[in-house]
């Protein structure tokens, strides 16, 4: 266990594997070396910018780009109409549905793309879209999620013969009748009504993309902020019939995802279009507004759910009803089979009887997206749900929350553990897990502080509210196996090549993209580990196509679960080969080497001993190589995880509440993950605490709301807010390590655990100080004011 | 109109239109790309620059405005021998992550020390208050700053 | 990342030139200080100035100082100088504990005393600093220079009584024995525009108030002030009961208007319960206790 306050340092020296290591890419980036999308200029770059609908619905009766095609700098203004004579008008989302390019007939959210300029620098392109006049035909939106299958809701997809309403799926998952018996027998159940409101993953870094077409050898290259590049090249193949061996996508460093960078934007197609009109490579990168009004949004989900129990404290079951909010285009990124994504885990960490949910999608006049932001594919829903759900019940019972989920949680012994909705939790230690983090924040003495508190503050002593919240989640991330999970039908696998070069250094490609969490140190550690030369003597490629084998990228916390594996597994493979070759340098059989520490040795016989460095050169030499190997050491892997992995946690938030004001502060967060193995602890921390601010922003100022035209009110860092050091407290972490039985060196993934875990700990503690039994996030001091009078607020809409 | 402006010590004259923002005349004339940019309301500090020796939103003040004027970035903290105290200790405590919001948050931090050799906990989150990081959850940040302040007083001891 | 449209630059060496300059590029010239309001307004093309007229160079403009019973604080004081200064926090804690929570330091940097007023955002927290404190504005023009009390200057949001050809080159606070002064915002976040502030300066006579001011910003108060508030509390004992009878004054002559900050009836419930709270502070500061700024 480690905890407290003190984070994790860098080692002075270079471990020869896992532990805490200086990042090899900070060289870079803390001199200003970083290579970045908007950084690189090729010769002869034009600049595209984007003519977006301030109207969130509303047919376009005419559109005139003649003052803006005279503007003396502007090289070319492309329309819906330009892009349906190529085909391209309209593009397949990552859910089998179309969104447009550039709009042809009506807008359908406010931001949709209409026009695309191109011209010789960003100031110029920004100049001809005020050229260019528009005309609409406003219609009425669909802002309010809840209204968009009222029989007379405008239709916003008329696009698609035959569609008469906005419903776009009905899925669901669990057994009906068993949740319904389960109910019918409880003692007693809770309800609750709770919406996890749109958020944007938000990244410092905006998404961007230059296309280049050589007109001459009709290669395209694209560089382009995308967390999933392989994918990338398949789809524009597949949208705009270009061959797929002339396309090379480039993603140089990336400035954070979260989820944001994973789908192709119609500006990066129009950036495409635009470079085969002109000849010239185009550079389109949006800005803070075009980021957060018309890229990936996330979560949007309206949830009823119930929760049954004993007397005597025992949960039985819980059952889902969700209304999902896709907006105009169903744009949503998660496997193909499973429209709701992994929202079935909803479950949670508890041993249940049975459970059920239903799933609506609808379309209304908002961005497409709905599950980018470091959420698992719709876990954060999930976890939000049932951490709420238990402290709604043992609200209403009276119970202590740290106890009714101790009491409840899935045991050590129970793993693999089969949840009520099918899926198998690979491994955990829940309770141990949750008590360290008990233990850690002094779980008992706080109580006992928040009981003289609120004494005096009824005295009128005291000023201030103090509130403890509890979240236990269980992610579920590396995405596949491939048979159960695609992507537009490219199953969920990643790839990895493993070069080692005669002097022992060796080049480690990636399918995977790192956005800033550092796989060309942590990756290179798993060589290292494996082959036991040093990280240092690793170089790791990734995010150039022609450079790497095929892979889907790195989100829902995949980059360790599948690529890590591919890295070890790849590694094993070349150090297999290398005891061929050992064994003839030794004149042994292969079967008499024993591998330690780097080398290999004659069993029995230590001093007998070759080191990777010196195989590797025997590898490429005049040796007579044995069957097996035919030159070099080199090898390459497709690994298809057999399961996912289930990283877990326990987390305590404690927030001081001013009733006067509303405001809000976090005093205290306990974090204790089990991520399985950690291959650089410092790395995973680092992880850990920018999951943990994302959920105070969540959960106390981050929304997407929109007025009744469909204005979006949320459409800059003015609005949308994201949490400064100022709001975060220290974090405090602790650990648990229960190695994942299936993965090849046992460990989980984590970059979206705290995401997923935090958001209900400082609701459930906010909420706790102020004794009101829910109020939807984000809980601003208006929010929570207003929680207090009995009047909460809706917080998608805007307030009256 | 054309502006002379300091940059990192040396001189460099610049035809620009009077519109220009100073973070584009960093990035997009003089190739310092160092200096980023992330919003449009002057919200992120991902483009925070030292005027005159004082950090600033370089994406709100005009390149015109920096004529006759001091200007330095992330690229001028490493010397030839080596890397400045704060940069060091961002790579120790692992104070970054994508690494986006990095130099501003090393001009800021940089800035921080030469006024106040000693800040608290505290003084640093207030400090950084107007920079928005969005992977490290601004702990090793904080961490990083209080290191290079400890570093740099075991330097000054020695000195 | 958003641009400005085109406009012509000029920098002025002098009050005297930077009217002049006002003079001939006529009605579409703006003057630009720290451009921390101007510039982002006109990233977005709200603002499209033909002419900025740079006034950075105005040395004249920078000074803060005492002379004769009055604080002068120059039109191009910077946010932060404002917040570092002795004397200012000697003598007026409110704009201390302003300062402190007005933007982010980086921006506090930049953005200037005079800017700020002339900005006329309904949420600006200076103008509800210097509306209790009743500070008075000298405005220059070609014909010389006037003063305006702060409560007059500002006529509506993004307004003020500043002329085409005129510039605000100083605030000037009257100093009185015996006062104490606070302010208090309540934000969403570090940073972030006031969901609602007040600002309190109180002299006691005794335990009896003898003249008070109360600034508000963000509540659609009438001049950022709160006078009905401040004509209850004169003369009456400087006691819990008192603030709080005040805040209810104050909540009840405002008029807040709903946005993403927060409804109508939190944002008044704010107005009162943050001059109380304002009120409370600066009555312990003139007894002569020391209150610490609250930080962001
Ligand atoms: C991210 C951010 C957060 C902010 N948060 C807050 C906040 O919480 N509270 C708050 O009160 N403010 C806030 N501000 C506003 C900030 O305080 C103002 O931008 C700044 O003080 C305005 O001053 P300036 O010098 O930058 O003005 P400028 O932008 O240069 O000018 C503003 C206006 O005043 C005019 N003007 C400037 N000087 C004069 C003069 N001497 N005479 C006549 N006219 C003049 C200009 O022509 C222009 O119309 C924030 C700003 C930013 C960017
Ligand atoms: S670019 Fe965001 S503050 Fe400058
Ligand atoms: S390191 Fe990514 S934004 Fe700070």
């Amino acid at each position: 266990m480690s905890a407290g306050i003190d984070s994790i340092t860098a080692a002075a020296t270079t471990p020869r594997g896992y532990g805490p290591m200086r990042r090899k890419e900070d060289a870079r980036f803390l001199r200003g070396k970083g290579h970045y999308l908007d950084d690189i200029r090729l010769p002869g770059m034009l600049h595209g910018a984007i003519l977006r609908s301030p109207y969130a619905h509303a047919w376009i009766t005419a559109i005139d780009t003649s003052a803006a095609e005279a503007h003396p700098k502007v090289h070319a203004v492309i329309t819906g109409e330009t892009l349906a004579g190529l085909g391209l008008a309209w593009m397949p989302t990552l859910s089998h549905d179309v969104q447009a390019v550039l709009a042809t007939d009506k807008v359908r959210f406010q931001g949709q793309e209409v026009a695309f300029v191109v011209a010789e620098d960003r100031y110029a392109a920004r100049d001809a879209l005020g050229l260019i006049d528009v005309e609409y035909e406003p219609l009425t939106p669909v802002v309010d999620a809840r209204k968009s299958l009222d029989p007379d809701a405008p239709l916003i997809r008329d696009d698609i013969t035959g569609r008469t309403d906005n419903h776009i799926f009905d899925w669901e998952a669990g057994d009906a009748a068993a949740t319904d018996e389960v109910f019918a027998r409880a003692d007693v159940v809770s309800s609750c009504d709770m919406v996890y409101p749109r958020t944007h993953p938000a990244p410092m870094e905006t998404c961007g993309s230059i296309a280049s077409m050589d007109p001459v050898t009709g290669k395209l290259t694209v560089y382009t902020t995308t967390q999933a590049p392989h994918a990338h090249r398949t789809v524009y193949a597949l949208v705009a019939g270009l061959p797929e061996h002339k396309i090379q996508i480039i993603s140089p460093d990336i400035g954070g995802g979260f989820g944001n960078k994973v789908g192709i934007y119609p500006g990066y197609v129009c950036a495409v279009v635009g470079s085969i009109v002109t000849g010239a490579p185009v550079k389109w990168v949006e800005d803070r507004s075009e980021n957060l009004m018309s890229t990936s949004f996330a979560r949007d989900y309206h949830m009823h759910g119930e929760i049954a129990a004993t007397k005597d404290g025992t949960i039985l079951g819980v059952r889902v009803k969700v209304l999902a909010d896709h907006g105009a285009f169903n744009g949503t990124a998660q496997p193909s089979k499973m429209p709701a994504g992994l929202f079935h885990v909803f479950t949670g960490s508890y041993d249940l009887q049975a459970a059920h949910c239903a799933v609506t999608g609808v379309y209304t006049n908002k961005a497409p997206g709905g599950v980018a932001y470091a959420c698992s594919f719709r876990i954060t829903e999930a976890v939000y749900l049932i951490e709420r759900l238990v402290d709604v019940l043992a609200t209403d019972q009276g119970w202590d929350p740290a106890e009714l989920r101790m009491n409840n949680l899935i045991r050590a012994e129970q793993f693999p553990y089969t949840t009520a909705t099918g899926w198998e939790y690979d491994s955990g230690d829940y309770p141990q897990t949750l008590r360290l983090a008990l233990q850690m924040v002094g779980y008992e003495e706080l109580r006992r502080e928040q009981a003289a508190r609120r004494a005096a503050f009824e005295r009128g002593e005291a000023s201030e509210l103090m509130g403890i919240g509890l979240s236990f989640f269980t992610e579920a991330v590396g995405a596949g196996p491939r048979k159960h999970m695609d992507i537009l039908g490219l199953g969920m696998a990643d790839g990895a090549e493993l070069r080692v070069h005669p002097t022992g250094k060796a080049v480690l490609r990636l399918s995977c993209k790192s956005q800033g969490q550092g796989h060309e140190t942590t990756f290179a550690q798993i060589v290292a580990e494996e082959l036991g030369i040093s990280p240092d003597d690793i170089e790791v490629v990734q995010g150039d196509t022609d450079q790497t084998p095929f892979g889907l990228g790195t989100y829902g916390s995949r980059s360790t679960p599948v690529s890590g594996a591919a890295a070890a597994v790849v590694a094993r493979k070349v150090r297999e080969r290398a005891r061929i070759v050992a064994a003839a340098m030794l004149e042994v059989s292969p079967a008499d080497l024993e591998w330690s520490k780097g080398s290999f040795h004659v069993k029995g016989d230590p001093s007998a001993s070759k080191a990777m460095a010196e195989i590797a050169m025997a590898a490429h030499s005049d040796l007579e190589l044995p069957e097996g190997v035919e030159g070099h050491l080199d090898a390459t892997c497709v690994y298809n995880p057999p399961n996912l992995t289930y990283p877990c946690g326990g987390y305590v938030c404690v927030v001081d509440v001013d009733p006067g004001t509303g405001q809000v502060k976090v005093r205290r967060f306990v974090a204790v993950d089990d991520c399985g193995v950690r291959i650089n602890p410092m790395v995973v921390e680092g992880q850990v605490h920018g999951g943990l601010a994302d959920g105070i922003g969540m959960a106390l100022m981050e929304v997407m709301a929109f007025d009744t035209d469909g204005n979006h009110l949320g459409a800059s860092f003015m609005d949308y807010l994201l949490p400064t050091a100022v709001e975060c407290p220290s974090w405090e972490l602790g650990e648990t390590v229960t190695p994942s039985p299936h993965h090849p060196i046992g460990a989980k993934g984590v970059g979206e655990s705290a995401t997923v875990g935090s958001p209900p700990a400082v609701v459930n503690a906010v909420l706790d100080a102020i004794g009101v039994r829910h109020a939807d996030m984000p809980l601003t001091p208006a929010q929570v004011w207003r929680a207090m009078q009995g009047r909460p607020l809706r917080t998608d809409l805007a307030i009256g | 109109m054309q502006i002379t402006v300091t940059v990192n010590g040396a001189e460099r004259t610049v035809e620009v239109e009077p519109r220009l923002l100073l973070v584009h005349l960093l990035r997009d004339h003089l190739g310092l790309t160092g200096t980023h940019w992330g919003c449009d309301t002057s919200n992120c500090g991902t483009c925070v620059v030292w005027f005159d020796g004082t950090p600033v939103k370089s994406c709100t003040v005009l390149a015109a405005m920096a004529d006759g004027h001091e200007v330095r970035t992330v690229e001028d903290l490493a010397t030839a021998d080596g890397l400045d105290p704060i940069q060091q200790a961002f790579s120790d405590h692992h104070g970054l992550q994508c690494g986006f919001c990095t130099p501003g948050m090393l001009m800021t931090g940089r800035w921080l020390l030469d006024r106040n050799p000693d800040p608290s906990e505290q003084e640093i989150r207030e400090a950084i208050s107007g920079q928005v990081c969005r992977c490290t959850g601004y702990q090793n940040i904080v961490r990083s700053v209080r290191a290079a302040a400890e570093l740099s007083q075991v330097k000054g001891a020695r000195a | 990342m958003q641009v400005p449209a085109q406009f012509e630059y000029a920098r002025a060496t002098s009050v005297a030139h930077a009217i002049d300059l006002l003079r001939r590029h006529g009605p579409e010239s703006r003057l630009v200080a720290g451009g921390h309001s101007l510039i982002p307004m006109m990233k977005l093309r709200i603002a499209n100035p033909e002419t900025l007229i740079d006034i950075n160079d105005l040395a004249e403009l920078t000074r803060i100082g005492l002379d004769s019973g009055l604080l002068r604080i120059g039109a191009l004081v910077r946010h932060a100088e404002l917040l570092d200064s002795a004397v200012v926090g000697e003598h007026f804690a409110i704009f201390r504990d302003a300062e402190r929570v007005i933007a982010d330091p980086i921006v506090r940097n930049w953005g200037t005393v005079g800017g700020s007023l002339c900005q006329a955002d309904p949420s600006e927290d200076l103008s509800a600093a210097f509306s209790a404190v009743r500070a008075i504005a000298v405005i220059q023009g070609a014909d010389g220079e006037r003063t305006v009390p702060v409560r007059e200057f500002h006529t509506g949001p993004y307004q003020t009584v500043v002329g085409a050809a005129e510039i605000l080159t100083e605030l000037r606070v009257p100093i009185r024995p015996g006062g104490g002064s606070a302010y208090t915002k309540v934000e969403r976040r570090a940073g972030d525009w006031a969901v609602a502030a007040a600002g309190a300066v109180l002299w006691l006579d005794g335990n009896t108030v003898s003249d008070v001011g109360i600034g508000l910003t963000a509540v659609g108060a009438a001049h950022f002030a709160a006078e009905e508030a401040e004509d209850f509390l004169r003369g009456r004992p400087a006691t819990e009961e008192s603030f709080a009878a005040a805040g209810r004054i104050a909540a009840a002559h405002c008029n807040p208007v709903a946005d993403q900050r927060g409804p109508v009836d939190y944002k008044r419930h704010l107005a009162g319960e943050l001059t109380t709270r304002a009120l409370r502070r600066a009555a312990a500061r003139a007894a002569g206790a020391a209150v610490e700024t609250e930080g962001a």
